[in-house]
């Protein structure tokens, strides 16, 4: 299975009375290719991802997924920045919910694969933070989405946490091979995760830089993925252009 | 009481329970006991029904809500008791005229809290039904239903409460039977121990109601917060 391409021509977006967030931004995510979105916060990084994901609509220009609107494409697997589960629902349901087909067995497959094995019927508030996250991570992939859209996946976390869910994250990503947007401001994150990392800045928001790596992700050694980091943060420094 | 001033004005409890007796084995309490829990459960019903549904677009419409907010209010604050005179004149002393009237006095209680209930909801949980491309009715299963479900039982709950009370007080002003209208005519007879047998009765209703029916229909909508 190979992920879509998206393409991303965006001419204006823009919040009621306030400067336009996004304009003249262009940027293409190749198949099946893991793409960090980084900048600090407020920059737009999160909404160029519900644009992807075809939530926020309101906007000129065009977000296509494999030549498809954004909003008209299959779901993707979006992981949000809290882990966002239905409070009524256990953590199986939570998982079935978003997909009518799933059944039970398939969705508890997937609690396996995430670690949360025997925690079936658990609500979520009956699960820690990284539980919940996980519980997260597992219906994202479960909708057996080409596209994989993360919003911060690893905010308010624990580093233990957070090498925990990157762990899962690399296998999960390694066996599925979805085209994956992810959004984070800690370059770190972006070297464990990313094939390619986009820095933006300013306001409207513009790509200030874009890595891309040759090295596998997964195999980098401690210090490669320092410099990668070191990388990106110094790109993010960069003076941005306003207005 | 009855201890210290026996007499026909406070009957011992043996008294009252014997009573009771009467008028289930002898009288006429299970027919004023139907009449009433129906006029009170058909009230119920409708004013959930209406109630939620126009709480719901008063919810979600501001429009809608800034052109009955006021209509709401005065709803709110109108004595029952003018309601139910008002229709009784309207409609004459029918039965129709008698469960409106407790319709109408259920109703904006019912629509404020089911109102609150939509304001509250999460646009967080929207937000994932547009990310899933949740359908209509999955939307509504999943998402706006058990979000809107506290709200329900609240105003079931208090509003079942409220029916209680006003259903017997329009028995008494015009009807022809029903606890209400019979506990008016033990009243001009001061008649202390059928007053207190028929509200023992009706209080033992409203208990097999409320640990038979609600609490466990309660337990089992919301389990998902006890179960902590």
């Amino acid at each position: 299975m190979i992920g879509p391409e998206l393409k991303i021509d965006i001419e204006g977006k823009r919040f009621e009375l306030l400067p336009p967030l996004l304009s003249g931004f262009s940027l293409t995510v190749e198949p099946s290719s893991v793409v960090a979105l980084v900048g600090a916060s407020g920059v737009g990084k999160s909404t160029l991802l519900r644009m992807i994901g075809g939530i926020d609509t309101v906007f000129t220009g065009r977000v296509t997924v494999d030549g498809a609107p954004a909003a008209e494409a299959p779901p993707p697997g979006f992981v949000f920045q809290d882990p966002r589960l239905l409070p009524w629902l256990s953590a199986l349901d939570n998982i079935r919910v978003v997909r009518k087909d799933t059944t039970r067995g398939e969705a508890a497959e997937m609690l396996r694969r995430v670690g949360l094995a025997g925690y079936e019927d658990a609500f979520p508030h009956q699960l820690s933070g990284g539980m919940q996250r996980r519980v997260a991570i597992a219906r994202a992939f479960s909708v057996n989405s080409r596209l994989l859209l993360l919003d911060e996946p690893f905010v308010s976390l624990d580093r233990t946490l957070v090498k925990e869910v990157e762990a899962l994250l690399q296998s999960l990503l390694d066996a599925t091979r979805p085209t994956t947007v992810f959004v984070t401001h800690l370059p770190e994150d972006a070297a464990m995760l990313a094939d390619r990392a986009v820095v933006l800045a300013g306001r409207p928001a513009r790509i200030v830089a874009d890595f891309r790596f040759d090295s596998r992700r997964g195999d980098r050694s401690r210090t490669e993925l320092e410099h990668i980091a070191n990388q990106i943060a110094a790109a993010s420094l960069e003076p941005a252009s306003y207005g | 009481m009855a201890t210290l001033f026996p007499g026909r004005l406070f009957p011992t409890p043996v008294a009252v329970a014997q009573q009771l007796w009467e008028h289930l084995t002898a009288g006429r309490l299970i027919s004023d006991l139907g009449k009433t829990l129906t006029r009170a459960f058909i009230a119920f019903f409708a004013a959930m029904l209406i109630g939620t549904a126009v709480g719901i677009a008063l919810g979600r419409s501001r429009t809608l809500d800034r052109l009955f907010s006021s209509w709401l209010v005065i709803g709110l604050n109108l004595p029952a008791i003018v309601i139910a005179i008002m229709l009784y004149i309207w409609l004459g002393l029918t039965e129709f005229a008698l469960i409106l009237a407790v319709v109408l006095n259920k109703l904006p209680l019912v629509m404020t809290t089911i109102r609150e209930g939509v304001r509250s909801f999460s646009a967080d949980y929207d937000e994932l039904a547009r990310a899933y491309r949740f359908t209509f009715w999955r939307r509504l299963t999943f998402i706006t239903v058990p979000q809107l479900m506290p709200f329900v039982l609240a105003a079931a709950r208090t509003g079942l409460s409220l029916i209680w009370k006003i259903v017997l007080v329009f028995e008494v002003l015009g009807s022809d039977g029903g606890v209400g209208f019979r506990i008016s005519t033990f009243f001009q007879f001061f008649d202390i121990k059928g007053i207190l047998s028929y509200t023992t009765a009706f209080i033992a209703v409203v208990f097999v109601f409320e640990y038979l029916i609600l609490r466990p229909l309660e337990h089992r909508i919301l389990r998902w917060r006890q179960s902590a």
